[in-house]
């Protein structure tokens, strides 16, 4: 089938990016679309212009890398898919399909479609892991954890970080993945004996980094591939709220 | 409040806020539906409320706090607003993010001015005209504020108005009520839920309760 491309093109971050208008004629519909791209800037590269620049690793919908705004929307039209996940198939003969960077000033522009998402990572750092005393590794099964437990943890855990709740916010807002992180680790035994400073912490650098607040538009769980539930910041606010109130 | 930069803290500030606001319209609405009586008892019945809500302390003591409300809702409804537009960078050309989320729930801050432009009219119309205004008495000796709402809501254009604004505040209250509840953190998948419905049913209570009442008025008296 023939697809019409309208590609944002932007050399640097410091540089004002453009739309540019591309057509492939016989694309297959079994193509994913990242299969689809990859057809192009070998297109490109033998024309000898510089190919379209995104991320992608794994292409098997687990790791977090790919993503863009596919139509004005955060990996495309299909719901709880990532951007290698979907297929050509989604779209129709003769189709115009608009892609553009996830944009939010905590994820500047590192070229065309590629986007610095360092800033999740950074909330990372501040607070997203559990102390543990360095020497063997303790017995598995000395610490019971209950299957629902394990279970909603898992849930939280799914995050793959990918930044596409952050894309679909009308603030920009990091709520769902910091809350998701927060979540994640307060549910088991292991963390949760630092809950307060994590989320305290976590919840600072959130806002040092850059993003905006949550306005409960629940958007970012609608376009989320992994679907993470919003009341994990609806979590996340408690467990603030409760941190500020009685630790200080 | 300007010292707290913190999102997470506003917006507890902007949920408390907004469910005292929230919670003063149902007290507002009981006064109102006074207007709702026979004529003849309605204006005696409306007046002699106006007086003893003007005299007593306690109201007064609310008052005050109802009116800071307003006004840190309100800053602090901007201070977000601008927060957001710099963390949102560039946006988008092709934008089709709303098939996620209610218009309503990402217009907050547009309905929001609606209902702050229609408190400065039904302030200067009504609350100055009784607090600092000169108000004939009525049989009783209490100030008429009867007659001026009466002959106010005798004219079309302000029943429309009033009905506008008042949509307005419905689909601000409809996001508004289970937003703030979120914010302040209740995460309970059914209590929240059971907020949720809570809320719609106290929205469409306030909107057809304060859209009623001027219609009445208008084809009645």
């Amino acid at each position: 089938m023939k697809i019409h491309l309208k590609i944002w093109r932007q050399k640097d971050s410091q540089s004002k990016g453009e739309f540019k208008d591309y057509t492939l004629d016989d694309v297959h519909q079994e193509l994913s679309f990242l299969e689809m791209l990859d057809t192009l800037n070998l297109k490109l590269v033998k024309k000898g212009e510089y190919p379209v620049e995104f991320d992608h690793d794994c292409r098997e919908g687990i790791c977090g890398q790919c993503g863009m705004m596919i139509n004005g929307i955060a990996h495309g039209p299909l719901k709880n898919t990532t951007t290698c996940q979907l297929h050509m198939r989604s779209f129709k003969d003769g189709d115009t399909i608009y892609i553009e960077p996830f944009k939010a000033a905590a994820f500047p522009v590192v070229r065309d479609l590629k986007v610095n998402r360092s800033s999740l990572d950074h909330i990372i750092t501040s607070g997203g892991y559990v102390s543990v005393d360095t020497g063997q590794a303790p017995e598995a099964n000395s610490i019971p954890i209950a299957h629902e437990e394990a279970e909603a943890a898992f849930d939280a855990a799914a995050c793959i970080g990918c930044g596409a709740c952050v894309a679909s916010c009308k603030n920009a807002s990091a709520a769902l993945f910091t809350s998701a992180k927060i979540t994640q680790l307060e549910l088991l035994p292991q963390g949760q004996t630092e809950t307060s400073k994590r989320v305290i912490s976590m919840v600072k650098q959130m806002e040092e980094e850059g993003f905006g607040h949550c306005t409960n538009t629940e958007a970012c769980q609608v376009e989320c591939p992994e679907d993470i539930s919003v009341l994990n910041i609806a979590r996340m606010n408690y467990e603030y709220n409760k941190a500020k109130i009685l630790n200080k | 409040m300007w010292y707290v930069k913190n999102a997470l803290t506003r917006k507890n500030l902007m949920a408390l806020t907004g469910l005292f606001l929230s919670f003063f319209l149902i007290i507002h609405l009981f006064g109102n539906l006074q207007l709702l009586l026979p004529e003849a008892e309605a204006k005696l019945q409306y007046n002699w409320y106006s007086d003893l809500l003007a005299d007593n302390i306690l109201i007064k003591i609310i008052a005050m706090v109802l009116y800071l409300c307003i006004i840190l809702h309100t800053l602090d409804a901007i201070y977000l607003t601008v927060k957001s537009k710099k963390a949102k960078g560039s946006g988008y050309v092709k934008d089709r993010r709303g098939r996620a989320s209610k218009w309503y729930s990402r217009n907050m801050m547009f309905l929001g001015s609606i209902v702050f432009l229609f408190l400065v009219i039904h302030f200067k119309d009504f609350w100055y005209q009784f607090k600092f205004g000169e108000l004939p008495l009525d049989a009783n000796g209490n100030k008429d504020l009867y007659t001026l709402v009466i002959k106010a809501f005798d004219q079309l254009w302000y029943v429309i108005v009033y009905i506008i604004a008042i949509i307005a505040l419905g689909y601000h209250l409809l996001h508004g009520v289970f937003s703030a509840h979120r914010t302040l953190g209740l995460y309970h998948p059914l209590y929240s839920k059971i907020v949720k419905y809570l809320g719609m049913a106290y929205t469409i209570i306030m909107t057809i309760g304060y859209i009623i009442i001027p219609i009445f008025i208008y084809l009645n008296r």
